[in-house]
């Protein structure tokens, strides 16, 4: 039987102003694969991510999730922003941070109670940051934040989790609980789609890899297309000596 | 008229009574909604809004030829909103940042409403009288009318706040990720904006165009200072706004030409002031207070490294040694020996020291402690 395919893109063009982003992006994951979007500064990683999200508008294009519209899926995405992204000094707590997980599935108005409390600890737990909950979150470490944000994501109890550069600003702990809890997710069944920098930990840490510049180079199983020619093509220099396997 | 006097007419005046709980009703209002403006880094917007009402309170005089207070604010009311959509559209469809974007609508709107403020004042029509009253407020003007007004807006806008109270609090921290669960974000945006905008025009008659961006931002800067949970900030914010309205009035009905808006703006600022001085957790006194005691600690216990050093090559830690073998090394004082005593790290006999069990282990993992 072949694995269902979690995402599919087909056609994604993005354009801010006149200059494209990416262009005419076809992008099929299949279902329970840990995967890395690698490519230099600007190659549109975290665009794709967001396209996909529904964050940016694309100019073409279709995502499906699991064979439907992602609009009708949203419950079975999750998403870990940049850390960058959000001003920590906002007045809040780390527990009050990983509660916003379960807002999507109260819907409006509605606000969380005993249940979604404790699956916000639980997620703490699981990120080692259980005696952190109470803290401000602009006394927590950059690890720490991540972890959070992390946190936040595995309370949706999602089948798909996208992520914006988790490993950054992070400090080796940190990387090794991170990639455990990835690598223990997909054990899991689930999908999870990274925007990843260091090219040294890929084949380590993924099992399935999409190089991306502006345009999709290649995509598939880490070890039949992580190799010197792919890297080349992406980044545009000659990556035999960088990459030592 | 002195203080005391103030507050015994308080409950006799009318007037006085309508001013006052006007004041306090508008610092109630704009504390609240003035915190999301500061929190999602809008602080300037509100300085455009209110600049932008301008020409919308002078249109509606013209076309009206009336001077009731309810009409010309919700002529305030509609160019402020288109104002604040001209900027958002602006900073979302064009290269321009928002800074620009705030600048270039403010200066546009309020120069377009000081032309037809003049325009309306060289007319024969003697109603156009007291216009002006709108660029630095008067809350002498104030009527019961205009309070119960304050007061349902502010009964409502808390209503939303509280249903709305997750959307609102998602949004401001993370709008994108709020997307992706499924909310309106757009929604979200314009419901805080509206509101937003109508404290503004609500507080244009008693405080002006001009100065009412810090009846919007003093309070809710000052209750950042003391609180790290989002509701208390809010809270806070309300009372301090609250406090600024009645002590301004206060102030400005005891002394002689003493305009209201500027005083109250004034006691805004005056809580801003005492909050980013005094605050415990966040306050420049005790950042500097809990900075000299860190350096005086590392002081002792750079003296306690030093002793540990000595002691640790005698079979017996709490050997007596003296204190002039201390010479050589710049960091000690006898009161420094003597806080040391205190914290039992070592005993003191005439001119010897003895480091103490407790010291002795404070030293030896003075340099592995487990951060967090």
């Amino acid at each position: 039987m072949k694995t269902p395919l979690a995402v599919q893109v087909d056609d994604l063009t993005v354009a801010y102003n006149y200059k494209p982003v990416l262009w005419d992006i076809d992008l099929a994951v299949p279902e329970g694969v840990l995967m890395a979007i690698v490519g230099p500064n600007g190659a549109g990683k975290s665009t794709l991510i967001k396209a996909i999200l529904g964050i940016i508008k694309p100019i073409a294009g279709s995502i499906s999730i699991y064979g439907k519209p992602y609009e009708e899926q949203r419950k079975l995405v999750a998403y870990v922003p940049q850390k960058g992204s959000v001003d920590w000094d906002f007045p809040t707590t780390a527990l009050d941070v990983v509660m916003m997980g379960t807002y999507g599935s109260l819907g409006w108005i509605k606000r969380p109670g005993q249940k979604e409390k404790k699956a916000a600890l639980e997620a703490l737990e699981k990120v080692g940051m259980l005696s952190f909950k109470n803290r401000q979150i602009s006394q927590l470490s950059g690890g720490q934040q991540q972890r959070v944000f992390l946190a936040r994501a595995l309370v949706q109890n999602a089948a798909i989790y996208f992520m914006d550069e988790p490993f950054q600003g992070v400090d080796a702990t940190t990387e090794i609980a991170i990639i455990n809890i990835l690598k223990e997710l997909r054990k899991a069944g689930k999908t999870l789609i990274v925007v990843h920098h260091d090219l040294q930990t890929v084949p380590e840490y993924f099992d399935w890899v999409t190089f991306l510049n502006v345009k999709k180079i290649a995509t598939g199983p880490v070890k039949e297309i992580f190799n010197d020619d792919n890297l080349t093509k992406t980044y545009g220099i000659n990556y035999k000596v960088a990459i030592n396997k | 008229m002195t203080f005391s006097e103030y507050f015994e007419l308080l409950f006799s005046d009318y007037t006085l009574r309508t001013i006052t709980l006007g004041t306090a009703v508008l610092g109630a209002i704009c504390g609240m909604l003035g915190s999301f403006a500061v929190l999602r880094k809008q602080s300037l917007l509100g300085d455009a809004i209110s600049h932008a009402a301008l020409p919308g309170i002078a249109l509606a005089f013209l076309i009206t030829g009336a001077k009731d207070t309810n009409i010309l604010l919700l002529g305030a009311l509609v160019s402020g909103l288109i104002g604040t959509f001209w900027i958002k559209g602006m900073t979302s469809k064009t290269h321009l940042k928002s800074d620009t974007a705030l600048g270039l609508v403010l200066s546009l709107f309020f120069g377009f409403g000081m032309l037809l403020l003049t325009f309306i004042q060289k007319q024969p029509n003697a109603n156009q009288a007291g216009l002006d009253k709108y660029l630095f407020g008067q809350a002498a003007t104030l009527v019961e009318d205009d309070v119960r007004l304050m007061l349902i807006v502010t009964g409502i806008s808390l209503c939303i706040l509280l249903l709305f109270w997750k959307e609102f609090k998602i949004l401001l921290f993370d709008a994108d990720y709020t997307k992706t669960l499924g909310f309106n974000t757009k929604f979200i945006d314009v419901l805080i904006t509206f509101f937003i905008v109508l404290a503004i025009v609500l507080g244009l008659q008693t405080v002006g165009v001009v100065l009412m961006s810090a009846m919007l931002l003093a309070p809710a800067a000052a209750a950042r200072q003391w609180t790290n949970r989002l509701s208390m900030m809010i809270l806070l914010a309300a009372i301090f706004g609250i406090l600024s309205g009645v002590i301004g009035t206060a102030i400005s009905a005891s002394q002689n030409n003493l305009s209201t808006g500027p005083v109250i703006v004034l006691v805004a600022t005056v809580f801003v002031v005492f909050s980013f001085i005094f605050s415990p957790g966040r306050g420049l006194l005790f950042r500097e207070i809990r900075f000299r005691n860190n350096r005086k600690d590392l002081q002792l216990k750079k003296t306690l490294q030093f002793m540990y050093g000595i002691a640790k090559t005698h079979d017996n830690i709490s050997h007596p040694h003296a204190i002039r073998i201390l010479n050589n090394f710049q960091g000690f004082t006898k009161k420094s020996l003597q806080q040391m005593e205190d914290k039992e790290w070592i005993t003191l006999q005439g001119q010897q020291w003895a480091l103490t069990h407790k010291g002795f282990n404070e030293a030896m993992n003075l340099y592995n402690k487990t951060h967090d």
